[in-house]
């Protein structure tokens, strides 16, 4: 037999950091982890950007982060509104730690239809 | 009152050991784990240590008469029994913070683990916990950038880090070590680490695997979109050599740079950490030659005590232990000396070989790195222990992949995430732990083979340095 054949091609996939080597996360699996978000007590933000641009540090910021909230519906009905007007954007979700002054989450929910 | 000169030998008791002594909060104090030999009593062994650690020496000296030796002398407050150990008994030392020279870790441990350890009324001595008071805390530069900020540049957020020693660790030609690193940042690792072995040997000079390397990883930014890096060694012979290294690599644009600060020293990790908070770069700690300081359980230094030690003499990262893994460790121990690295206060808890409350003021934190002899299969548990800020780092168990490391690098960030996502799920990781793989190997073919690969590893040999609890 030909080990050769049995080696599989590892094709370099553009990704997006965090959950990204995962597939992508059903409605479930986003409310769960925005669920842990809000139960760490974490602020959530919601970021979008053109695939184009997506390494800078800085996306735009879909108003402001939401601080004090505590609904899981409401950080849902945000990330889809942003989601439905700037469908070609990534969107991504953030969860603000105010102690570390770090984000404690980040992870892009939506996908820009270009990419 | 003036005292008068009385020359000769006095028992050190009569002038160090002071049980009604209430350590000061600007007191330095430390635990010593002291076995003395045979007919030493303890309280002596114990004002010994301290004498000989600070003020003291053998002979009464008229000199001493023109300082204030109360103002000056380390003092042994407190002693205690080892559990479940009849030999040996835990001494406890305050020293006044005017001992020390401001920011210096060269200067306190050449006080505290200089002439001491080979003094002749004790048998063995380790030095077991410091407590930094604040006030010394405070004049150390510590960690360059610390965790907070190496995520905002790396972009790494709600995840522990991914990363890989680069194998061989020896012998490889400088092309060829870019390419090892290349396919490894390309599959999915954050990170890659030059082997502590390589400076700059006849057969890789450092320039050139610099170069390489640097290619390398922007190739691997390029494509992926994601943000990477490879800790360059600089560790050199002389200081000069050091930071030309340093230098280069951020001539280069490289995020990070690698030191040794056991075998390259604490001055030297000192100044490699000042330039890094000048210049921008984050800094990789390894630890060699710290088994022979902190292995044995009677002698030497706990590995807590140098976590510590690097944490104010300044560091990005620095390697722990595993638990799991390969090599030596506790894992309550390891627990205990993690929290010390990243958190801003640790209480005092000997479950943990925890001996003094810590404060640690607005210090950064420094990421805890677990590296050796670690697969796959241990990702749920690693996740499990050492948390987001942690870097964890599967040398062999990325490069070892049958495909090849890209293939085994997207191996470990699918099994990465996978337990992150589940962790947050609020699913038992270590319990759950086959579930888990099995349910993100169905997505990834590379998972599948790693965890056929490394299925039958395990590393079962009891720790040779056990906690001492009742």
């Amino acid at each position: 037999m030909n080990e050769n054949s049995q080696t599989g091609d590892y094709r370099t996939k553009q990704t997006l950091e965090t959950f990204s080597f995962l597939p992508p996360l059903t409605q479930q699996e986003v409310y769960d982890q925005i669920s842990y978000m809000l139960g760490q007590g974490l602020t959530p933000a919601i970021e979008h950007e053109h695939p184009a641009q997506s390494t800078h540090s800085y996306w735009t910021m879909w108003k402001l982060p939401f601080f004090g909230e505590k609904e899981l519906s409401n950080v849902v009905n945000e990330l889809e509104t942003c989601h439905r007007t700037y469908p070609d954007h990534h969107v991504r979700l953030i969860g603000y730690d105010s102690y570390t002054q770090s984000q404690g989450v980040c992870f892009v929910v939506y996908r820009g239809k270009a990419w | 009152m003036a005292k008068k000169y009385d020359a000769g030998v006095k028992e050190y008791r009569d002038l160090y050991w002071t049980p009604d002594y209430v350590p000061l909060d600007t007191d330095l104090l430390a635990c010593f784990k002291v076995t003395p030999q045979e007919g030493v009593p303890n309280e002596e062994a114990a004002a010994a240590v301290a004498a000989e650690s600070s003020t003291g020496t053998w002979s009464t000296v008229w000199s001493e008469l023109l300082t204030d030796m109360e103002f000056y002398k380390g003092r042994s407050y407190r002693i205690e029994d080892v559990p479940g150990d009849r030999e040996s008994f835990y001494a406890f030392i305050a020293y006044p913070i005017d001992l020390f020279e401001e920011g210096s870790i060269v200067n306190v441990l050449t006080s505290l683990v200089g002439n001491v350890f080979g003094f002749k009324a004790v048998k063995h001595l380790r030095l077991e916990d410091i407590r930094f008071p604040i006030a010394f805390v405070k004049t150390c530069l510590g960690p360059p950038s610390g965790i907070q900020v190496e995520r905002d540049k790396l972009n790494k957020y709600g995840r522990p880090m991914l990363g890989a020693t680069i194998k061989p660790k020896l012998g490889l030609s400088a092309k060829n070590y870019g390419r090892a690193v290349y396919e490894c940042l390309r599959g999915g690792l954050d990170l890659t680490k030059d082997d502590e072995n390589v400076n700059s040997q006849p057969f890789m000079r450092w320039q050139n695997r610099f170069e390489f390397v640097a290619e390398a990883v922007q190739k691997s930014q390029a494509e992926t979109g994601e943000v990477k890096g490879h800790y360059l060694n600089v560790t050199a012979n002389t200081p000069e050599d050091m930071y030309e290294r340093a230098e280069f690599a951020k001539e280069l644009g490289q995020p990070i740079i690698m030191h040794d600060f056991l075998t390259g020293g604490f001055t030297a990790n000192g100044g490699l950490a000042k330039w890094c908070r000048k210049n921008g770069m984050l800094l990789h700690i390894h630890r060699a030659m710290h088994a022979v300081i902190d292995r044995h359980p009677k002698h030497g230094i706990h590995f807590r005590v140098l976590a510590k030690c690097l944490r104010l003499s300044g560091g990005d990262h620095i390697h722990t232990g595993t638990v799991v893994g390969k090599l030596e460790g506790d894992r309550a121990s390891t627990l205990g000396y993690v929290d010390l690295l990243r958190e801003s206060f640790i209480p005092e808890d000997r479950r943990r070989g925890i001996f003094f409350d810590q404060d640690w003021g607005s210090m950064p934190g420094v990421f805890a790195v677990a590296s050796g002899g670690i697969h796959v299969w241990h990702m749920p548990a690693l996740v499990n222990i050492f948390g987001d800020d942690s870097i964890l780092q599967f040398g062999g168990g990325t490069q070892g992949h049958p495909w090849g490391n890209a293939a085994g690098a997207a191996a470990n960030r699918v099994a990465l995430e996978a337990c992150v996502k589940a962790r947050n799920e609020g699913r038992d990781l270590e319990r759950e732990a086959r579930e888990i793989l099995e349910g993100a190997a169905q997505h990834s073919p590379e998972l599948a083979i790693a965890m056929e690969t490394w299925k039958e590893i395990k590393f079962e040999f009891e720790t040779v340095d056990k906690l001492d609890v009742s």
